[in-house]
């Protein structure tokens, strides 16, 4: 598990600089039972991230998510102040520590300073929050819709927006309408700063996506060239925005998980873990031990099966046709095993509160045994096929790449970031599921770009080949279920001898878990980088808000920065490596 | 020659160029198919007849079939016209080509002239298509066919020279004619390295297919097209010169209908096959170059070894007029043995960008505008 950062004097020393008077006028404040989270007054907090940024050793250089909370219709409010919580979360990497600041905004249409000056990945992450809540924010560069449609009306995370489709008048489409909304979607250079003519030559404008065989999903790309040389790129998502933060609003702790299945839907299992973690979290519980083992083997099982399908698709946005076939028979045999545990493939909906659906089936350690045996030589044949390949590393060496301080600076996580030089892995650094118990290294490699991002995750296979075994190995017997009240589904073998069990379970099935109120975020090391679910419940039977932060949406956002003076075959080659689910970014 | 055996000629002719056309759609992307899914491990089309080798009659009825669209702001003529033009080029090179021993359909004293001449001819018809597509990907994949066959058509070139200089002839009767002793394969296998490099560039293949480069650009000059039309440019025009290409490849490298028990054009038929296998094995295992390294690739690399070896060739022809053969042979073999062995280091050179200079200097360039 992961254990809650102590750190008395960061409390003590923001209480000191910005602390001022006491109680609703306090400059910061402690939140209630916690001291990693701090109640900052509005007007203070750009400078209260800028010293947390700057001044502090060590320092919190990375944002690791900006999101807001709409207050307005929650009974456990932690401190009555506004309609909406502003939550900045902040991660420092050297002190391998959190922060999370919040800031009250109060008013229908409330607004506040932009950080985009303080850290350029707040652009999007401004964008989304003012997309979903309609909270303004001064001073930013760009503050229009990301995820909705740029001609939709309201903001869908507010409590009074409806969640469901039949709250709202039927949707249609006609021809009138259709042709606005293509008309919106028409790209004006001049509304990003972008000049038509240069010195000597015009400008092309190319629309990359949403349909393209190389955007790998619904992703929007528009180019600015001279010639094949990229100028300038504005990235265009929310192509494939399901609501799935709103749709967590209104489903039980329990339903809720199919629905983080397919977030980022290579990824299976990577997205129950801090999903069911979080409420564990919650609700007290602790999984068993076997539940856990079992947990960290399917977690790595997916973590290959979804790298197999980043490296076929790299080598086929490279322009080697076969490759891509290869990783996918291999990744069908990774399913074969999931299919045999989970009984589905790349939507496993396996991971419970307080454990996992059910007990490995027998024989499950020849199948995970035969692919142990399995995947190395072939893994070894890739290398040889496509990493050693000269065109391929021409084309990949050199391109793309990202210094250290520019990954923290846009929040790169996982792969991107270790390419950079800096093992920082949180299975490592916060170990949890008990990953602490486990032998496996963290690979890095130095330069940051497409080549180095393709050797982190190729070594990271073999590494995860390595946890599975040892999950093989030492596979603890015992429950695979807590019996925890709040578990669920709930045990049922004392139902018929026990009143109160009875009760719990009656409840549990019919209602779902009631969690208590509270507040939860858990980080996992997913596939693509680090995914976290920040969980508020509010004593109810579904969550008062999810917040899903996942690693490709800041990683998206960086393309334009490391695009620029490459060509269209390097912005391929980049957008393979960075190894981004669009249903990740959009959620 | 009569009016009647004038047109009874034409017609024959005709029918044998666009037999070959239609037998290179009909087979070799079908072959391509099946190969590369045997190499990818799978299977590839077998349903349709028996190992599925009625797919491509299935694929050509689907096409037929399909709606003909010119995009509205297209130019109509244009864009009508590329494929045409495109599918007449393989048709016209076929002409000098030698498939048996005395049937060569126009034996002209400038064969190879017109080789290279009607052969550039399709880069035409690929520039049309983008242009009149009016499609941004289009343009950008027609002004990468443009630049690419252009470039590589000067090795393409130099090299045709060099057999021209060894058979002291143009017509390519006389270069299948002398090589009755020896195929030129064994005397020049550094020019018949180039030549094989620089065709596959000058057919858009695999690893210099940039101007269709799927993941990149949809499909290049031929995006806007359907149905019929792109039957024509992504079957019959593709493989048709796949097939003349090996043709001349094999007139000029490989002895042409020449073969180890007697002379026909069974061996020629034979020879474009393994040509074409070469093709799509390639196609199946390699990457793709950039279009910057695609350049680079010409000008200094195959540039400078073919004009090395022109000029070597012709120093030793003037040396030893009577029996140059074999020193000829020896300077390519030993040439070919030492660019194996250093060619690592010299693709790095030539391919590996100082990219992260090129980046700086591209930055430094905005700032200043």
């Amino acid at each position: 598990m992961e254990s809650p950062v102590t750190d008395r004097s960061l409390a003590e020393d923001l209480r000191q600089r910005f602390g001022g008077a006491e109680g609703a006028e306090a400059g910061v404040q402690a939140e209630a039972g916690r001291d990693d989270a701090f109640w900052v007054r509005p007007d203070l907090i750009h400078k209260v991230l800028a010293y947390l940024k700057h001044d502090i050793v060590p320092p919190y250089s990375m944002l690791f998510d900006l999101s807001a909370i709409d207050e307005r219709e929650r009974v456990h409010i932690p401190r009555s102040a506004g309609g909406f919580t502003l939550v900045y979360r902040l991660l420092s990497l050297e002190g391998n520590r959190d922060v999370c600041l919040k800031t009250a905004l109060g008013g229908e249409k409330p607004t506040t300073a932009s950080i985009t000056g303080l850290w350029p990945a707040a652009n999007w992450y401004e964008r989304e929050a003012w997309d979903m809540f309609g909270i303004g924010f001064d001073g930013h560069p760009h503050l229009r819709r990301i995820l909705m449609p740029p001609t939709y009306e309201g903001h869908p995370l507010r409590k009074e927006h409806p969640a469901r489709a039949t709250d709202m008048p039927p949707f249609e489409l006609p021809e009138a309408r259709e042709i606005s909304e293509e008309e919106a979607l028409q790209f004006d250079p001049g509304e990003w700063g972008m000049k038509r003519h240069g010195r000597e030559t015009d400008f092309l404008f190319l629309n990359v996506g949403p349909q393209h065989p190389g955007t790998h999903g619904l992703l929007r790309i528009v180019l600015q060239l001279d010639g094949e040389v990229i100028v300038d790129a504005v990235p265009d998502i929310g192509y494939h925005h399901r609501g799935a933060e709103k749709m967590g609003e209104r489903q039980s702790w329990h339903t809720y998980i199919p629905y983080t299945d397919r977030i980022d839907y290579l990824g299976g299992v990577l997205n129950n873990f801090p999903y069911v973690m979080a409420v564990e979290r919650l609700a007290g519980i602790e999984a068993p031990e076997r539940a856990q083992v079992i947990r960290v083997m399917l977690a790595e099982l997916f973590r290959i099966a979804s790298h197999l399908v980043w490296y076929g698709t790299f080598a086929q946005d490279l322009g080697t046709m076969s490759p891509v076939f290869y990783m996918f028979t291999d990744r069908e045999r990774i399913f074969d095993i999931i299919a045999a545990i989970c009984g589905d493939r790349m939507h496993p909906n396996w991971f419970r509160i307080g454990g996992v659906a059910q007990d490995l089936p027998r024989g499950w350690e020849k199948l995970v045994t035969d692919f142990l045996d399995y995947l190395p030589p072939r893994l070894d044949e890739y290398d040889r096929i496509v990493m050693k390949n000269r065109i391929f590393r021409a084309r990949t060496q050199g391109v793309g790449s990202y210094t250290l301080a520019e990954a923290i600076e846009w929040g790169v996580t996982g792969p991107g970031l270790r390419a950079c030089g800096l093992g920082w892995d949180y299975r490592k650094k916060r170990p949890y599921s008990g990953y602490d118990q486990f032998e496996f290294d963290i690979p890095t490699a130095d330069h940051g770009d497409c080549y180095d991002r393709a050797v982190v995750r190729v070594e990271e296979m073999r590494q995860s080949l390595r946890i599975i075994e040892q999950c093989v190995r030492n596979m603890p017997g015992g429950p695979f279920m807590s019996d925890h009240p709040l578990a669920c589904p709930p045990r049922k073998q004392q139902t018929m001898h026990d009143i109160e069990t009875l009760i719990n379970h009656f409840l549990g099935v019919s209602w779902g878990p009631v969690i208590p109120p509270g507040e939860a975020a858990v980080a996992v090391e997913a596939a693509k980088g680090l995914n976290s679910y920040h969980l508020i419940s509010d004593g109810g039977t579904m969550p008062y808000r999810v917040r899903i932060r996942t690693p490709s949406f800041p990683h998206l956002q960086m393309i334009p920065l490391i695009c620029r003076g490459g060509m269209i075959p390097d912005l391929l080659a980049i957008l393979g490596s960075i190894d981004y689910v669009l249903a990740d970014v959009d959620r | 020659m009569t009016v009647v055996t004038f047109i009874i000629h034409f017609v024959l002719i005709f029918i044998l160029a666009l037999g070959i056309m239609v037998l290179s759609a009909l087979i070799f992307p079908f072959a391509m198919r099946r190969i590369w899914g045997f190499i990818g491990d799978r299977y590839g089309p077998n349903r349709v007849g028996p190992q599925g080798l009625l797919q491509p009659f299935a694929d050509g009825l689907k096409l037929f079939i399909k709606e003909d669209i010119t995009p509205s702001k297209a130019n109509r003529v244009l864009f009508a016209m590329a494929p045409a033009i495109t599918f007449i080029t393989p048709m016209l090179t076929v002409m000098v080509i030698p498939f048996s021993p005395g049937f060569t359909i126009a034996n002209l004293n400038v064969g190879l002239l017109y080789l290279v001449a009607v052969g550039s001819f399709s880069i035409l018809g690929l520039l049309l298509a983008g242009w009149a597509s009016h499609n941004k990907y289009s343009l950008l994949g027609g002004l990468r066919s443009v630049a690419q066959m252009v470039s590589y058509e000067i090795p393409l070139i130099l090299n045709i020279i060099i057999i021209g200089m060894l058979v002291g002839s143009l017509s390519l009767d006389d270069v299948v004619g002398s090589q009755g002793k020896v195929w030129y394969i064994a005397v020049q296998p550094l020019a018949f390295l180039v030549f094989l490099i620089a065709g596959m560039a000058e057919l858009n293949r695999t690893p210099f297919d940039l101007p269709e480069a799927e993941s990149e650009l949809v499909s290049g000059y031929m995006t806007e097209y359907g149905g019929l039309r792109f039957a024509l440019f992504a079957a019959f025009i593709e493989w048709g010169e796949v097939a003349v290409w090996s043709m001349a490849t094999s007139a000029l490298f490989l002895g042409g209908w020449r073969g180890p028990f007697g002379g026909n054009a069974g061996w020629l038929v034979l020879k474009v096959l393994v040509m074409a296998f070469f093709v799509i094995w390639v196609y199946a295992t390699f990457p793709r170059l950039q279009v910057d390294q695609l350049m680079a690739f010409a000008w200094k690399v195959l540039i400078p070894i073919s004009l090395v070896n022109l000029g070597a060739t012709g120093l030793f022809i003037i040396l030893m007029p009577d029996n140059f053969l074999l020193p000829i042979a020896a300077f390519s073999w030993v040439s070919v043995v030492l660019l194996v062995a250093l060619f690592p280091g010299l693709l790095r050179k030539a391919l590996l960008r100082k990219r992260l200079r090129q980046m700086e200097n591209f930055k430094l360039e905005t700032t200043e505008a």
